[in-house]
């Protein structure tokens, strides 16, 4: 490692600080992306930790960039170590230059030492705020001015502030000049994790209610919208399970709130039949299932994109439903607004399929407000003795009322039913209902294809393609630009929109899917429409992709 | 809503002498009173679980949710929270209730949902044609159990009182006039009001005898006091012979969900407000 000062202007920069569960490292991690972020660059944060409280190893690693960001790399600049581990277990991430920053009183390492034991106990600061010493350290080490720091711990260390500056003053002052970063032209963004981008869109697009029982990855929407729900007018509620979770939903949906759920795949086990129901019943629900390493319990705080196929076929019976995998914090904002004004004209239960990458990672954000169309809803019934909540119209979508309303008996059902909402048996009725629903499925495959629900990126010119989902959309953006490939990022997945995807591909005669699961779930639903990718590169061991692992696998396939 | 006709043009599928007529005639009657008393109908919403008695959503001419099994009480609870105005009447079977979603029985008492919960308490799955639930007497010969169960019934009203129900009360289908005015107690209570009505089942475990020589009307008692409510609850088991007591066996008054909801929300309609100062924070 080095040693001696060393300028150099560093234009795009990784920093992984580690140290032990509890000891703070995601709001660490949260402070450096700020740092960057107040210097005009543009951050992502990968969050890695084992599913235990106290103990175990834990690590961020925030790359600042001058171009939004969506992947982290397989090498870091600076390591910022609170444990040995942190030293010991990222060695294969060290390049030539990479400088540590360590705590002298637990770590044996080279490069730049503090003793964090020392500074707190002459700070009289509890061990927590070793992270603020640790950050001081770094700034000084990558040249980053003491204003950026006090600005930054000003607006995001809510407690003992002063306390927290003297701390990371003493680390600043412990350190030496290792290198320094350009400080850049544009202004700060908002640094929100996907969780929040999901959770931001879905009260854009009009969420009354948020009912979940806490889950990894999504358990963070649930706590970010109970704390919107202490000044915002919105219900948010954790019921018993994750039944009572779906069940609530759709009696909400009944009584006219737009509700969403969050889960991961376990509870979302438990959601099926009320999914069902809802489709039967044509009561609307978003569910926001953030996808883990599975099957069962899986790894908990590790990632994959195993539930596809799950999502796209839940519950009993036919019914159309919407299924969108956004791959970044905008995407995500954008298509949780639109799945609920979608779920809510065509009366589908929605699904926004996410990842514990895309939750549980922080992105720098600009709202993309503008582009998101207003859906609107379905013409309006009038209330009075005629009304029938499930009345056969062209579309299949049946004027929706809430009660009270007067002199009007408003009947939803999840057994096959007449127009009124009256159980029924009848052959000939049964299958007009089910052909209702499917037209519902039609009017909204018709509208999905004119809200742009395939992004193509990267080089359109070239006969190469990459087709990947949701969270590697970031990773595998770079990679086609780097390899000069086109990039196919098909967002709506139910009803997919086959025809734009094909004019999506048009021209390609080689097609790589990329997904972080073992048995191929996109390449399976293309085939079923018809597309027939040659390539494939897998993943499923819980990590995602780092920029250059996709870009050696790419190589790979496509030497 | 004025004077409507309460019972829809559903073709009825119950058999013969079911004690399920009679809860509807008394729900009908009640729904009825109420609306003479200025309680408009429209608001009024029914939700029903999966059984024989879940027909009822199909019957009664009124604002229905025809849920899935097991699951009245989480629809109703939600349908209450969004709208505090409604009045919400639940009606569950034993097999529904106590069975599949006993969970969710538990949660209604201890947040005291204003809602009204009736259990068409028959003491056995009817719909599926006769197999023993958590109230069946031990012994009980049912189709799943052909040499009768080797479990012994709960006592559903013991279970509600542990779990915090400020209106425990048991009707029965032989008693129509008492089981009315229980059930309008029951939906005046503001809080989660719990009925258990032992039902008849004419065709799968008919207690009409049993219950004519068993029942008595419940009077010079207490309903307020949690421990005499216990001793009565606790009078008979469900399992073996003992007076069973009809009424309201227990009364208190505590905040409901939906207050103490109202209480902590927040306030705030401006969602671009709203998004804005989350984005600021962040920045
Ligand atoms: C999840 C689920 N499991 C099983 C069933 C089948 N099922 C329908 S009704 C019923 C039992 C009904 O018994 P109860 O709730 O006591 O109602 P009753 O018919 O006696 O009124 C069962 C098991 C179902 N509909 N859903
Ligand atoms: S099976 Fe029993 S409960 Fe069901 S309708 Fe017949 S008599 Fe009534
Ligand atoms: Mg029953």
């Amino acid at each position: 490692m080095l040693f001696g000062v060393l300028f150099t202007f560093m234009e795009e920069l990784s920093v992984l600080i580690g140290g032990k569960a509890g000891d703070g490292i995601n709001s660490a991690g949260m402070v450096v992306a700020h740092l960057f972020n107040r210097m005009g660059y543009r951050v992502y944060m990968y969050f890695d930790y084992p599913s235990l409280i106290k103990g175990g190893h834990n690590f961020a690693i925030v790359r600042a960039a001058k171009e939004k960001i969506g992947a982290h790399r397989s090498q870091v600049d600076f390591i910022l170590a609170l444990n040995q581990d942190t030293i010991d277990f990222h060695q294969d991430m060290v390049h030539g230059k990479t400088v540590a920053l360590y705590d002298r009183s637990k770590v044996r390492a080279e490069g730049v030492g503090i003793d964090l034991a020392q500074i707190l106990k002459e700070e009289n600061a509890p061990p927590v705020m070793g992270n603020s010493c640790i950050i001081g350290a770094f700034a000084k080490a990558a040249g980053i001015e003491w204003k950026v720091i006090e600005e930054v711990f000003a607006r995001q260390v809510p407690k003992a502030l002063s306390l927290n500056l003297r701390v990371a003053r003493r680390g600043f002052d412990g350190a030496r000049e290792c290198c320094r970063i350009a400080t850049l032209t544009s202004s700060a963004l908002p640094v929100i994790s996907g969780n929040e981008a999901i959770g931001l869109g879905l009260i854009h697009g009009g969420l009354d209610a948020y009912v979940a029982y806490p889950m990894t990855p999504t358990s963070n929407i649930l706590h970010f919208m109970a704390e919107v729900a202490e000044s915002h007018d919105m219900l948010v509620f954790h019921p018993e399970n994750e039944i009572a979770v779906m069940m609530m939903a759709l009696g909400l949906g009944y009584a006219g709130k737009r509700t969403a759920v969050g889960t991961s795949g376990g509870g979302f086990c438990l959601m099926t039949e009320g999914l069902s129901l809802s489709g039967m019943s044509e009561i609307p629900v978003v569910v926001v299932l953030g996808q883990r390493a599975g099957p069962s319990t899986g790894m908990p705080t590790y990632t994959a994109q195993s539930d596809l196929q799950f999502a796209l076929h839940a519950g009993q019976g036919e019914f159309p439903r919407l299924v969108v995998a956004p791959g970044d914090a905008e995407q995500a904002y954008a298509w949780s607004d639109l799945s609920l004004q979608l779920s809510w004209k065509y009366q589908v239960p929605a699904v926004i399929l996410c990842d514990k990458t895309l939750c549980e990672g922080f992105y720098s954000f600009s709202r993309p407000d503008f582009k998101i169309p207003r859906i609107g809803l379905p013409p309006g019934a009038s209330p009075g003795p005629a009304y029938a909540r499930y009345h056969l119209s062209e579309n299949g979508v049946s004027p929706m009322l809430a009660p009270p309303r007067q002199d009007t008996v408003i009947k939803v059902n999840g057994y096959t039913h007449d127009q009124s909402g009256i159980t029924t048996e009848k052959a000939d009725i049964a299958a007009l209902m089910s052909e209702k629903r499917q037209k519902k499925g039609t009017a909204l495959a018709g509208e999905i294809s004119s809200l742009n629900p395939v992004v193509v990126d990267g080089d359109t010119g070239t006969d190469t393609a990459l087709i990947c989902w949701g969270s590697t959309t970031g990773v595998c953006r770079e990679v086609a630009a780097v390899l000069g490939l086109r990039l196919v990022q098909p967002i709506v997945l139910s009803p997919l929109p086959e025809k734009v995807l094909q004019d999506a591909l048009r021209g390609t005669d080689r097609q790589i899917v990329i997904e972080e699961n073992a048995e191929g779930q996109l390449a399976m639903l293309l085939a079923r429409h018809g597309i027939r990718p040659d390539s494939h590169i897998r993943r499923y061991d819980g990590r995602p992709f780092t920029v250059e692992e996709l870009e050696a696998r790419a190589r790979e396939v496509l030497a | 809503m004025n004077a409507r006709d309460l019972i829809t043009g559903a073709q009825n599928t119950w058999c013969p002498g079911c004690g399920n007529f009679v809860i509807q005639f008394a729900l009908k009657n009640t729904i009825a009173a109420l609306g003479k008393e200025g309680v408009d109908t429209d608001r009024i919403v029914l939700v029903t679980g999966i059984g024989c008695h879940a027909k009822m959503a199909d019957y009664l001419n009124i604002n229905s949710f025809y849920s899935i099994h097991g699951r009245t009480l989480p629809v109703a609870t939600a349908i209450k929270m969004a709208n505090p105005e409604l009045v919400v009447i639940a009606c569950a079977g034993d097999g529904d209730c106590y069975a599949e979603g006993l969970d969710h029985l538990v949660f209604a008492a201890k947040r005291n949902t204003d809602i009204t919960l009736l259990v068409h308490n028959n003491r056995v799955y009817g719909l599926t044609t006769g197999q023993y639930t958590p109230t069946s007497p031990l012994g009980f010969r049912g189709r799943s159990t052909p040499s009768g169960t080797v479990e012994e019934p709960f006592n559903p009203l013991e279970i509600m009182l542990a779990s915090g129900a400020t209106f425990v009360a048991r009707g029965c289908t032989r008693r129509m006039d008492l089981l009315q005015r229980t059930i309008m107690e029951g939906i005046r209570h503001p809080g989660f009001a719990f009925i258990d009505v032992l039902q008849v089942c004419a065709s799968y475990f008919n207690l009409s005898d049993y219950y004519e020589r068993s029942v008595y009307e419940i009077r010079d008692h207490d309903e307020r006091d949690f421990e005499a409510a216990c001793r009565k609850a606790r009078e008979w088991d469900y399992n073996t012979d003992a007076p069973i007591g009809l009424g309201t066996i227990y009364r208190a008054e505590r905040p409901t969900l939906e207050e103490r909801l109202s209480a902590v929300r927040g306030t705030e309609t401006d969602r671009e407000a709203t998004i804005r100062n989350v984005l600021e924070k962040r920045t």
